[in-house]
């Protein structure tokens, strides 16, 4: 899908959000680590929330995680989205700590509980984007 | 220095209005807010001259509100249209009455959102989770609300008990804007928005203002009608997951038990004392959160407590007597806490509780604010 067909929102870049989307165009999930603490925290942040440090690195996570909860929509706030109603969104804790708001693949209702183990897969939506999604981990139902 | 539990009863609501609520595109912000300041100067027996304090909340522009209403206060202040600002403007007025930066405060809110449609999602509120298609309080509210029935057992036929009952109240409102009376099974069969929420958990949004005037108690004593004091206040927020806009894991618990032992420690009263319950309802899973977080019932049982028209007037605990945002309209909390000042004066009419002496206010939100008011 390129760019010019993709009428979802796009993710705006800020100064500290750009290595999060370059990782996930290439696969990888990752979040910042403060260099001085060890915190690790989603979204991006200018200093570390725990000990207000400047230095802060991005940590590949293992991409797997407990799901906290999810809401299905089935209103569509921007027209892109309109033709995917109802579509689930998830609340995943990663298992190295940090909340992520995600889409759940596979549809939840029904198929899914809180609790659920879940892990990351990718969807390649633009030449330059790539969504981190979650999908459940069947092994551990 | 003083201890704030040292200014229990020493500061007093004397004065409220509020306009209609509805959709008003042939005036504006300014307009409804001086419709609503007129009606509150006159409720509170003042002129306008006396007025030396002025905060406003969700009004474009401080200065033309004072330019409009013809005032010219020595203390201003300026809230955002956020929800959670009413008890933070309220305490905010009464700090400054302390400090003798003013005698006098008017506390305006104005609201326009109907007739400028708005719907706090997508474009209007960009958020870091767009590309996901997450966005809306109300989605906050039932990724919380989801948690809780998972952990709890909570249902929706219990969350429906919080919209009946204040339907059934705004029918006794004649400012509410939605009247005809509901049942748990239109709650269930209302139109999906994001579920586990419904359009019967969602508050109305309406153009409308409302107006406060709050003095001294000793400046009190010579007003129109009885003062009604503040009592009790209590504060506590809640920022560490503030990138999901009004969502906390945890459903603000902790923090409300923090607003609930200030609250009620500064007021000396308890959960039983309360004759009415004001509670900030933009959608209806809060409700459910801070009647736990305040200690009427234990974490995971509210939707127990509310089986059976707990909420309802002649219920155990009459909540959101007006009809509250989800039948009267959605004035961010200014509105009730207007109500809980008629209800302690005895003014409410067909929907009066008996014998109301305590009325606390409450907002669980990430910043989680309580008042409570008694007769003076």
């Amino acid at each position: 899908m390129t760019t010019a067909t993709y009428d979802k929102p796009l993710p705006r870049f800020d100064p500290f959000n750009r290595p999060f989307w370059q990782h996930a165009h290439e696969g990888k999930l990752a979040v910042q680590r403060c260099a001085g603490c060890g915190d690790r925290h989603f979204p991006p942040a200018p200093v570390c929330p725990q000990c207000l440090g400047d230095k802060q690195e991005w940590d590949v996570v293992s991409g797997n995680g407990t799901l906290m909860s999810w809401v299905t929509f089935h209103k569509a706030y921007w027209t892109g989205f309109a033709k995917d109603l109802p579509y689930d969104v998830c609340l995943v804790q990663l298992d190295e700590g940090p909340l992520l708001v995600s889409n759940l693949v596979g549809g939840a209702e029904g198929h899914v509980a809180v609790g659920d183990r879940v892990r990351v897969v990718f969807e390649r939506v633009t030449d330059e984007i790539t969504l981190p999604k979650f999908a459940p981990v069947k092994a551990a139902r | 220095m003083s201890t704030l539990r040292e200014l229990k009863n020493r500061f007093a609501v004397v004065g409220v209005g509020n306009t209609s609520y509805g959709s008003f595109p042939d005036t504006d912000d300014y307009g409804l807010g001086a419709q609503a300041f007129r009606r509150a100067l006159d409720d509170a027996g003042l002129d306008k001259r006396q007025i030396d304090g002025l905060l406003v909340c969700r009004v474009p522009y401080y200065a033309r509100m004072g330019e409009v209403l013809g005032i010219s206060p020595r203390w201003t202040i300026t809230l955002p249209g956020h929800g959670r600002m009413s008890a933070m403007g309220i305490i905010e007025a009464m700090a400054a009455l302390h400090a003798g930066l003013t005698n006098y405060v008017a506390l305006i809110y104005t609201n326009v959102g109907r007739s400028r449609r708005v719907n706090y999602g997508g474009e209007e509120n960009p958020n870091v989770w767009d590309p996901w298609g997450f966005t809306s309080p109300g989605a906050a509210h039932a990724l919380m609300f989801r948690r809780h029935m998972a952990l709890y057992g909570t249902t929706t036929r219990q969350l429906a008990e919080v919209s009946v009952a204040f339907r059934k109240h705004a029918a006794f409102n004649p400012d509410a804007v939605m009247k005809h009376p509901i049942t748990i099974q239109d709650h269930e069969d209302s139109r999906p928005i994001a579920l586990p929420l419904r359009l019967l958990d969602y508050c109305l949004i309406n153009d409308g203002a409302v107006a406060m005037i709050l003095t001294t108690a000793e400046r009190a004593k010579d007003s129109k009608k009885p003062p009604v004091l503040i009592s009790g206040v209590g504060a506590m927020e809640s920022y560490a997951r503030s990138s999901i806009p009004n969502f906390e894991l945890n459903f603000w618990h902790d923090e409300v038990q923090a607003v609930a032992s200030e609250v009620y420690g500064m007021a000396g009263v308890g959960p039983d004392d309360v004759d009415a319950l004001m509670c900030y309802d933009n959608f209806s899973p809060t409700v459910l959160f801070a009647l736990e977080g305040l200690g009427f019932c234990k974490q995971g049982e509210a939707g127990h407590f509310v089986e059976g028209g707990t909420l309802q007037l002649g219920g155990r605990l009459p909540t959101n007597t007006d009809g509250g945002h989800l039948s009267n309209s959605y004035m961010q909390g200014w509105a009730l806490n207007v109500e809980a000042v008629r209800q302690v004066r005895g003014e409410c009419g067909a929907r009066q509780v008996p014998d109301c002496e305590v009325v606390q206010f409450i907002a669980a939100t990430p910043c989680s604010r309580s008042i409570i008011y008694t007769r003076g």
